[in-house]
């Protein structure tokens, strides 16, 4: 058996140092220096970038970074990192510079909860003494509070006032799709929704629709989602950084306690999936960028198919037929009749029938028990099926 | 599959046969599409107008149940034109005079006329996966459930031999499984002819490793088949069953004779998450805890054992599967049950399985590993065959053309071919209790030609009734050119439309495997 090795070599040539805000961090040669931040767990604003796709966007101008011995600004995410290369990314002019983007952007997005000083106290339905009017104008409503980019970015950089009047972009929202739900109020134009459809998946629902002012993001053709051949993969939602697009289904369960990364009950490809939990209940499915199969996509039945884990219509309690009647019964009484039962079928006139959906280790136990046990290879499951 | 799904992006032509990539492995077409981006070809051979269709450089619509046809009359393209691996033949394969002896019965005139796929198009396809490797063959249920699903099987590696294709990254014979832990479950032994690893459970030497690795006497006979099993249920050679998380009411072909076999039994223990269609004839349910809330391992479909994490406590007083049968073994008396968790299983597994010899759940919390993964530091193996064919070597595989089982005729005119819609799964246990699926797609339909409609007197959304030989069921018709004239396709999702109860359980004679993509059908208003 041949392992190959060309990506072990790779990293040890092709690694190369940069500085970043005086920390020196390690890269690999053709990234660019966004990424490299990232990787290392400097965070440079931005909202636009996307990790599947080689040639960047660079539409939201966020992530300028100064570069030593280099003149001006320059974008994080479209300049590749070099050996020795000293990056300032947190300094006061680029901070300022970031500042005036995001009130630009802020006049075409609910604004006022981002930057008011009470916002860690206020609760849906609070009055708010700064008369905010429109729901959409309140971040505690938002299904994307505390998880959005834009409210992070804004955090980091800190605006304490937004000189450009929020005029409402007044877009219904659209609901027409039963798994996600698009509010173009929230929608900042970054285009990544649009990009991931195009040059991930290849469906190209949904796309740029209108000019300057008057553009919008949303099926081709200004059709729904429905209507656009979109197959409700969600790859758009998951790269969606603000509250435009939004799984349907647990809109607002907001932050989960915890996540827990595991694999997808669905297909053969095995994507891994962090499942988010909130009170004992999986509240959404994010598939995992690290899923060695998958690499963060995913599919409709990985992402929305869930649910059945929660059904009430689950099995809670062994049921013994009796009559002809279903009745609950105690572990302890369900085993006791079927080890009763068993042991008068030993041999060949016993069968197992084993499943694809279970794991190795049920697999395993099962036909170990059918051979050692039951003394018969009559163990089967759906692989043909 | 004998690669990995990542290389796929890499290939220089792809041959996707029988699998409707885009619907039912969504993940594996994003691979397909970044090949194409990079200049890559794409050859489709289905005869249903699937979506990979529209990105394919040559589609093949092969007649329902041709695919040998089709496949050696691609060979013998590759071996008249000289574009074969000749140094590939010569080093790793054997057999090679024989198999292109049963060449000259595909003579393309002759192959055309069987598959309905035009000769210049067998030419072209031919061409492009000889010359533009690597070349990646990927097929799923659309070549393997048929009469002659070996033999079908046969024809994609012969395919790859002859070109070379095989054992280097981004080639193979790359079979796509549908559920989750198919792979696993072979692998694990769930199988009546081999224990773990595929040791196979006739060969006296193995089945003294495993008395002695389990402490107690084997039964020396192989098993028989899931398929097989019905059959022996309803002639009451099996009397009793247990079986864990299936749904053969739903899922296996001439539905009503599974009833009837469930019938008979005198003793049926179903262990599932749901009181599903089959768990209704059980004597005693059990109820299983879900993926989501217990730990273990899956097997993907590249040979990835990947850790599978309880994120949830058990619902009501379900228990994982594992459990329950280890409960039951010790009730029974028998020694070697005692785990006290999957992972300890798991060094079992490893202790008898070579395959799974360097597996630990410590080491699989980095991204899981490919079996095979031998010994401990061992990285596991990206793609298999590299040096050497598994059994030394590779034998080209001399093949006929054997028709589908069932053929159209007065009676039953069309042909019937299943598969899955990309908003339902399988038997519709896990997707029809998730919301937002059936609003997607929440009854079954008959697909058909609007030619076949038309003579029918069919309107599109008509209620129409499906007939075959063993049964019946009442759908609603869609009429679309993705089904080609005189075929019709319909899934087998929804329990209110037994789709199964029509299906043909012809077997192939090797893998046993049903004939579910061909039978004859009539289609008429009731």
């Amino acid at each position: 058996m041949q392992v190959d090795t060309t990506t072990l070599t790779k990293t040890e040539t092709d690694t190369i140092t940069i500085t970043i805000d005086g920390v020196e961090v390690k890269t690999t040669k053709g990234k660019r220096i966004l990424e490299a931040a990232l990787d290392n767990g400097i965070y440079i604003p931005n909202l636009c970038a996307l990790r599947d796709i080689k040639l960047p966007t660079g539409a939201c101008r966020l992530c300028q970074v100064q570069i030593e011995e280099r003149r001006g600004t320059i974008t994080a995410c479209s300049e590749p990192a070099a050996d020795g290369m000293v990056v300032h990314s947190n300094t006061p002019e680029v901070n300022e510079l970031r500042r005036k983007i995001l009130q630009i952007m802020l006049a075409r997005h609910p604004s006022v909860c981002l930057t008011c000083h009470r916002r860690e106290r206020c609760k849906p339905g609070d009055i708010c003494l700064r008369l905010v009017s429109v729901t959409e104008d309140q971040c505690v409503l938002c299904p994307k509070n505390g998880r959005c980019e834009l409210q992070r970015a804004v955090d980091f950089i800190g605006i304490e006032e937004q000189p450009y009047p929020y005029k409402s972009k007044g877009f219904p929202i659209e609901m027409d799709n039963p798994f996600i739900v698009r509010n173009n109020n929230l929608c900042i134009l970054c285009g990544k929704c649009v990009r991931i459809c195009q040059e991930v998946r290849g469906v190209e629902a949904i796309s740029f629709n209108l000019r300057g002012y008057e553009t919008y993001i949303g099926g081709a053709f200004g059709k729904t989602l429905s209507e656009s051949g979109c197959k409700s993969c969600a790859a758009c939602v998951d790269v969606c950084p603000v509250g435009a697009l939004t799984e349907k289904n647990g809109r607002y369960a907001g932050l989960p306690d915890r996540v827990v990364t595991t694999i997808c009950p669905y297909c053969g490809v095995g994507c891994q999936l962090n499942l988010e939990i909130k009170d004992e209940k999986i509240i959404r499915v994010v598939p995992d960028p690290e899923g060695p199969a998958n690499k963060g996509q995913g599919c409709v039945k990985g992402k929305f198919g869930l649910d059945f884990v929660g059904h009430p219509d689950r099995l809670t309690t062994p049921l013994i037929k009796k009559n002809g009647q279903f009745v609950e019964a105690s572990w302890g009484e369900a085993l006791d009749l079927i080890t009763a039962k068993l042991r008068n079928y030993r041999g060949d006139q016993f069968a197992a029938i084993s499943s694809a959906k279970c794991t190795n280790e049920d697999n395993y136990v099962f036909q170990k028990f059918t051979r050692a046990v039951m003394g018969t290879n009559n163990i089967d499951h759906c692989a043909r099926l | 599959m004998t690669n990995s799904i990542e290389e796929i992006g890499d290939a220089r032509c792809i041959l996707a046969i029988g699998t409707n990539t885009t619907d039912d492995h969504p993940i594996i077409a994003l691979e397909i599409k970044k090949a194409i981006d990079k200049g890559g070809k794409l050859i489709v051979a289905d005869p249903r107008k699937i979506d990979l269709v529209s990105r394919s450089h040559v589609w093949l619509r092969q007649r329902p149940g041709t695919d040998v046809a089709l496949l050696m009359g691609m060979a013998r393209v590759i071996v008249d034109e000289d574009l074969l691996d000749k140094a590939f033949i010569e080093e790793r394969c054997e057999n090679f005079e024989e198999f292109k002896d049963s060449l000259r019965s595909f003579d393309l005139n002759h192959v055309s006329e069987i598959t309905g796929v035009p000769a210049a198009q067998i030419v072209e396809a031919a061409r492009l996966y000889a010359t533009h490797g690597p070349s990646s063959i990927l097929y799923a249920m659309g070549i393997t459930q048929h009469s002659h699903g070996t033999d079908n099987v046969m024809a994609t590696a012969n395919l790859a031999m002859l070109t070379g294709n095989i054992g280097k990254p981004s080639s193979g014979v790359n079979p796509l499984r549908g559920q989750n832990n198919v792979q696993g479950a072979c692998d694990m032994g769930a199988l009546p002819n081999v224990y773990p690893g595929y040791q196979g459970v006739a060969a006296p030497a193995l089945v003294e490793k495993f008395e002695a690795a389990w402490a107690c006497a084997l039964p020396a006979e192989p098993g028989i088949v899931l398929t097989e099993m019905f059959h022996a249920m309803a002639e009451g050679r099996i009397k009793a069953v247990y079986l864990m998380g299936e749904n053969p009411v739903l899922s296996d072909p001439d539905a009503k004779h599974i009833d009837e076999a469930l019938g008979k039994l005198e003793f049926l223990i179903v262990q599932d998450i749901f009181l599903t269609e089959t768990a209704q004839f059980a004597d005693v349910v059990l109820p299983a805890t879900s993926f989501a809330e217990k730990d273990g391992t899956f097997t993907n479909t590249e040979r990835r054992v990947q850790r599978v994490h309880k994120a949830l406590d058990p619902v009501g007083d379900s228990k994982p599967d594992w459990q329950i049968i280890c409960d039951i073994a010790r009730r029974m008396g028998a020694q070697g049950f005692d785990f006290a968790n999957p992972s300890e299983i798991m060094e079992e597994i490893a202790d008898v399985t070579p395959a799974y010899g360097g597996i630990t759940y410590q080491r699989l919390d980095s991204g899981g590993l490919q079996w095979p993964c031998p010994f401990e530091d061992h990285p596991g193996t990206k793609y298999l065959h590299a040096d050497i064919f598994v059994r030394g070597k590779g034998r080209f595989m001399p093949l006929e053309y054997k028709p589908p089982r069932e053929e159209p005729d007065d009676d039953y005119p069309l042909i019937l071919t299943t598969g899955r819609n990309s908003y339902q799964f399988h038997t519709g246990t896990m997707t029809r209790k998730s919301k937002g699926f059936d609003d997607m797609h929440g009854e079954e339909e008959v697909e058909i030609n609007p030619q076949d409609a038309e003579s029918l007197r069919i309107a599109d959304g008509d209620k129409v009734q499906v007939s075959s030989r063993r049964g019946k069921v009442t759908t609603k018709a869609k009429i679309t050119e993705n089904s080609p004239k005189g075929v019709v396709f319909m899934t087998f999702h929804f329990a209110e439309t037994r789709t199964n109860l029509l299906t043909n359980p012809a077997l192939d004679p090797i893998s046993k495997i049903p004939e579910l993509k061909v039978c004859a059908v009539r289609v008429e208003k009731p």
